[in-house]
Parts: structure tokens; sequence; C-alpha cells
């Protein structure tokens, strides 16, 4: 469909654009943006409908066990500016850098799941014991999907880095994706710990 | 011209339509298609609930069926017509507008169009499991108790339907941003393009917060939670608040596009620039943002404290400023222009007289108090029908009839489409404007057996929306008939000035054989021209271009 040779001299008159995919100018980062937008709005709704529970249901919270959420937070905060200087190093060319630091991305991504999963698993109540808990599973769970696939994308991204040349310098929009979805994750996270943890 | 040009959108195979096609022409086809074929089912279960509403008695259907006659017509109705429907306008002619050669991302627009059917038959297979039985709006507890499966299959439904929608504003909002000619600024774009704009920036904060509300509904139906269930300590009200956060919204994510066809129509059919150009695109987004912050006043009635009226009820009444200044501006436009009363102008002349009524009774229902004598009432199910079918549908036959030329190669049968508007116009106003009457006088919506005092004026709503529903014979043959003896339509039939006319019709595979030259604003008609008909103008510099091609 678009590989007549009209169609090159349409899109050579075309505004030229500062990076380009399959001859095209690239604009999936901002459509990445604006679909987090839209993510965005989903845990919007999920905090709102929490929050009104919580300021019209009398003792609607329940106390809750920090120390293995704190760590956790801690390692989820920490892995977005782990995560950095992976996207840093391949601007640089350098592919090893991105493996290297990705790798730990990841890692610390499944620490935090397993540490989720230990946490769900020593939890007193369940799912449909009270509302709080309802609300604390269904909100802790949605995230912790959320983690599976930012971890999902980042092991996509490493799996896509052996094989030479797909990433460089010039060209590295997965990585930059996987990066910015992972910084949303963690920012929803903190949004969360805030909320449901510590108010 | 290159041999490469040669392909025109003629060349398509009919089989092409039921692939997974990223070319966005093929992808509007199938969207209007599609939400066509879902018309005529929302529209048959419609005539079934008219028929059953004859009589004050349920003879026709039992209360269960009739229950899920609605649900299911409503759902229909919104989610599977009036809003692919303007997805399918948007994906047809937003990159012929802003002369791109497709959408930013075409592989995830054939996604979101596949989307549309499997969400249709989950829907609608729902019948065979005991179709949902608790209105489109699914208010628990209600919905929690009449019938589980139906109801999660109608959650699946909205959801697959929901992630469809948003999938569709990032492409829309890319391919308008991102890929506009380099000479189109964004204040010389057709104003269809601002409207899809503040649709998709609509559809991108709403939907997502129905989704949120749709997983936890689905959780209390399946997994035993009590969000919503009041015997579980959960609030219904919660459930309220986000489903009209989105649902508010969605009737402007249902008009707004249509909004957008008809200023398109309008100047072209009255050879007059469109009045007020920045202020119809502006008013636009205004009523985006208006939109989001007034949907309590679905809720004056559930216990919604006085200060709290007193705001949505204020926010409500706003719409009607942006929204009078775009009635107002094509007013103007039509004031002292050339009319060419085609089926394409009278079906906006149409839309403006009837969604003006359901803009009226709009301002009405904004105000609590009358709001809370005539809630749940069919004065309510009269003012939406004005703005949804009197509003969008109108409209969107305007579109059809317009583009239709552009899209076929051919001149559609201007007899049955006149007939079909006049049918339809006849039968719209015979149903639904009895019912603000029967509202006012205390008949309540969604009831199968009603007083024997309300009868006479339900059986002149049953028989207008028999008229109704005999209106879409015309419309097919008008449509057959223009694709079988139609007279070629040739590339701008109506010489109208926006760029999707500078392309053959219908459009070649790559929508245009050069890049498309910008010589006048989309809304020049009689502006720069010697000749008293722009129009004139307009052929010997399209006459032009194509030599110099």
């Amino acid at each position: 469909m678009q590989s007549s040779t009209t169609n090159t001299t349409v899109t050579a008159n075309y505004q030229a654009a500062p990076t380009e995919h399959h001859g095209h100018p690239d604009h999936r980062m901002f459509g990445l943006v604006l679909f987090l937008v839209a993510e965005t709005m989903i845990f919007a709704g999920l905090f709102a409908a929490f929050l009104i529970y919580k300021s019209t249901i009398a003792d609607f919270s329940k106390e809750l066990e920090l120390t293995i959420p704190t760590i956790n937070t801690i390692i989820l905060v920490s892995s977005s500016f782990v995560m950095h200087k992976g996207q840093s190093a391949i601007k640089n060319d350098d592919v090893k850098g991105l493996q290297l630091w990705f790798g730990i991305t990841a890692l610390m991504g499944a620490v935090f799941l397993g540490g989720q999963v230990y946490e769900y698993a020593h939890m007193e109540f369940g799912l449909t014991e009270h509302l709080f808990g309802s609300c604390f599973y269904a909100l802790t769970g949605f995230h912790g999907l959320h983690v599976t696939a930012g971890l999902l994308f980042t092991l996509a991204v490493l799996w896509r880095s052996r094989a030479a040349g797909h990433y460089s310098g010039a060209s590295h929009f997965g990585v930059e994706a996987a990066e910015l979805y992972w910084h949303f994750v963690d920012v929803v996270w903190i949004v969360l710990f805030g909320l449901v943890y510590l108010l | 011209m290159s041999e490469a040009t040669t392909h025109h959108g003629g060349d398509r195979k009919w089989t092409d339509y039921f692939t997974f096609c990223t070319d966005h022409k093929v992808i509007g086809i199938q969207y209007l298609v599609t939400s066509f074929f879902f018309y005529f089912i929302g529209g048959a279960l419609a005539e079934m609930v008219r028929t059953e509403l004859a009589t004050p008695d349920p003879d026709f259907v039992s209360p269960e069926v009739y229950n899920q006659l609605f649900t299911m017509h409503g759902t229909i109705m919104i989610f599977l017509w009036i809003v692919p429907a303007g997805a399918a306008f948007a994906n047809y002619l937003i990159p012929l507008m802003i002369g791109a050669d497709d959408m930013a991302f075409p592989r995830l627009n054939a996604v979101a169009f596949w989307m549309q059917p499997v969400g249709g038959i989950l829907l609608i297979s729902s019948f065979f499991v005991g179709a949902p039985q608790a209105g489109w709006t699914s208010y628990p507890p209600l919905s929690l108790i009449s019938g589980k499966w139906g109801e999660e299959l109608w959650i699946l439904c909205l959801l697959i339907l929901g992630t469809a929608s948003i999938l569709g504003a990032i492409n829309f909002v890319t391919t308008i941003f991102k890929m506009r000619i380099p000479e189109m600024d964004i204040h010389s774009m057709p104003l269809f393009c601002w409207a899809m704009l503040a649709t998709s920036a609509l559809i991108l904060l709403s939907t997502p917060v129905l989704a949120a509300a749709l997983i936890l509904l689905s959780f209390d139906l399946m997994a035993g939670t009590a969000f919503f269930n009041p015997t579980g300590g959960g609030d219904p009200i919660v459930y309220q608040h986000l489903f009209w956060f989105y649902s508010h919204p969605a009737v402007y994510i249902m008009v707004l596009p249509f909004f957008g066809v008809i200023s398109e129509v309008l100047p072209v059919h009255s050879r007059k620039p469109i009045f007020g150009y920045r202020a119809i695109a502006y008013s636009g987004l205004a009523i985006s943002f208006l939109g989001l912050i007034v949907w309590a006043h679905h809720m004056f009635t559930s216990g919604t404290p006085g200060w709290l009226r007193m705001f949505f009820m204020a926010t409500t009444m706003l719409v009607a400023v942006p929204t009078g200044i775009k009635i107002f501006s094509w007013c103007a436009t039509l004031w002292g222009g050339k009319l060419q009363l085609n089926s394409a102008l009278l079906f906006a002349i149409g839309f403006l007289s009837s969604f003006l009524i359901g803009g009226l009774s709009g301002v009405m229902l904004a105000a609590a108090p009358f709001d809370i004598h005539v809630h749940d009432t069919y004065f309510v199910v009269g003012h939406f029908h004005y703005v949804l079918f009197g509003g969008s549908v109108f409209a969107l036959f305007s579109a059809v009839y317009h583009w239709y030329p552009k899209m076929t190669g051919k001149m559609y049968d201007e007899f049955w489409g006149k007939l079909h508007f006049a049918m339809t116009f006849v039968g719209f106003n015979m149903t639904f404007l009895p019912m603000h009457y029967l509202g006012m006088q205390g008949m309540n919506r969604r009831i199968a057996l009603y007083d024997p005092q309300f009868q006479s004026l339900n059986q002149v709503c049953t028989i207008g929306s028999y008229i109704l529903a005999l209106s879409t014979l015309p419309f097919l043959v008008s449509m057959v008939l223009g694709l079988v003896k139609g007279e070629a339509a040739g590339r701008n039939p109506w010489r109208a000035l926006t760029l999707e006319w500078q392309t053959t019709s219908p459009p070649s595979i790559e929508n245009f054989d050069e890049v498309p030259v910008l010589w006048a604003g989309p809304y020049d008609y009689g502006i720069d021209s010697e000749s008293e008909d722009a129009g004139e103008s307009v052929e010997e510099m399209l006459a032009e271009v194509a030599e110099v091609g």
C-alpha cells in the first residue's frame, strides 16, 4: 500500500520529522503519550471511587503492614533511575550498557511483583471480606497488572537488543517507550501508595 | 502522471472490505456499513418497544423481554451505531481533508475497527443467555440481580468498544496534529477536523473512567465484591458518578463529529463562507471542557445535596453558550446564501431545527427543580431523542449524502433521497414530540404497561415510529440506485473547497496523486473571486491544478 514511487515523492515534501519509521515520520511517541493519558484516567476513576468510600463510609480504612510495601516502593522508584541509565547508554550507542541497566530494571520489577505476592499471601483479609479489602485488591492488583505489562515490555526490549544494530543512538523508540511506560507505572504507584497505605 | 498513480479506489476488490485492510478509506467504509447494520438491528428493537407501547397492557411481549428490548436498543444505538458512525467519517475524511496519505497508525486503525464486530456479536449473543435488563445505564443493584451472564456480556462488549474508541482517538489526534500538509496551519484546517479533535479529547479523558466503573461492576457481578452493592456496604451512587463521568461526555462524543459535518455541509451547499470559523472551532473545545464537569445533572434525584445541584445546574446551562454560538453561526452561514436544496442540505437543515428543540429542552432539564419534576419520565426520552436522532442521525444522513459521490464516484438518486428526508422528518417529529407531553403528564420511562389515559398519544408515537422505520426504504433505494445507474460524480460535484474534493472519486489508493495544493481556505466561497459564484473559479483552478499535474 505504501510502496509506490509516487508515495516517496509525496512524503519527501512533508515536514521533516525528527525521526523516521519505515520511511515515514515517526509519531509513535506522541501516540504513546496519548495512550498514557487514557491509562491515567482509568486509575483516576479507581482512585476517585476509593476516595468517595473513604470520605463517606465510617471506619472504612483498615490497618496495613507497611514494611514490605515501603521496601517495594523504594525498589520501584529507584528502578526508574536505573532504567534511565539504560536509555542514556543507548543514546551513546552502548548496547551492552542498555542490556545491563534494563536487566537490572527487570530484576527490580520482578522483585516488586514478588513482594506484592508475598504481601497478598500474608494478608489478614480477602477480596470479599469488606469494602476496603475489595478496594485494596482491585487497586494494587490493577497496578500489579501494569507492572507485569511494563516488565514484559522491558524484557521485549532486552530480547530485541540481542540483534546487532536493532537499537542504536539514532533509533531506539522501543527503549524510550518502555522507559516512559515504566515511569508512568512508577508515578501511579507513588499516588496509590500514598492513598491506600498512608492516608 | 506516472504509472503508479493510475490505481484508483475503484480498483479495490469488494473482498478487501472483509479483510484486515489498513487503508483508512476501506476502514471508514467498514465502520459505516457495520454501524448501519447495527442501526437496522437497533431500529427493529425500537419498533418492538413501540409496538408493545401501542396499548397500555403488556400484550406483545412479556415485561422481562420488554426490559431486554429497550436495554439492547439503547446500547446498540449508542455504542454500535452512532459512535462508530462518527468514527467512520473521521477515518474516511481526516487524512483526505489534511492532505495525508493515511492515518498515523494504520494497523492500529484496523485493530480498532475489527473490535466493532467482535463487541457487537458478544452483545447480541447475550440474547441466548438472557439479555441484560437493567437499561443502558446498568445501574446497580438492579444490574447485579437481573441476569448474570447477559450483564457480563454487556460489560465485556462495552470494554471492547471503549478500547476501540480510545485507540481511534489516539489515531485521530496524532493524525490531525502531525500529518497536515505543511502549508495548512491549524486555523486553515476544515472544521470537521476541529470537531474530531474535541471529540477525541473527550474520548481520551472520559472513556477510561467508564472502564474503571465496568471493571468494578464486573467484580461485583462475578467475584462477589460489594463495590456498588448496598447489602455488602457498597455505594450504588459511586457507580452513577463514574458512569456519568463518561456517559455525559459521551453525548458530546456522539454529537460533536456531526457538528463538524454540519460545518462542512452548510457552506458548500449555500455557497457562502462559514460564519465565525474560529468561534465554531473553539466552541467545540469549550463544549468538550464543559462536558467533563456537568455529569451530576443526571443525578439530581440521587440524594445530591443542594449546593452540588447548584454547581451542576450552572455548568450544565453554560453548555448552551458554546452550542448557541455554533447554532447562530450556522444560521448566519445560511443567511442570504444560494441554497441548493438537495438531500444533503435538507438533512442539515432538519438537523438545525430538531437539534435546536433538543437543546432547548436540555436547558429546561438543566434546571434542577424542573428536572426533579420530570426525572425518569418520557420528557427525558423525548429530549434525548431530539438531541441524538434529531442531532446526530439527521447530520449523519446529511454526511452520507454529501460524501456519497466522493466515496462511490457516483451520484445518489435525488428523488428518493428527498423522499427519505420527508418521511424521516415527519416520522421523527411524530414519534418524539408527543413524548414531551407524556412526560409532563407523568408517564414513566422503562415501563411496559402504563395508565390508559396515555394511550392516544402513545399510539401517535407508535405510528410515527413506523413511518420512521419505513423511511429507511427510500434511503436504501437512493443508495442502491446511485450505485447501479447513478451518473459519474467527477472529482468535485459540489464544487467544494476542502482538500478531499481535489482527488478523484473514489480517491486513489494513495489518496492524492501529488501533494494537494492549498490555494484557498476551506470555506472561502465568493472571496477573492471576480465572478459572483466562487464555484466557477474553483472549477478553473481545479482544471489548472490537473493540467499542471
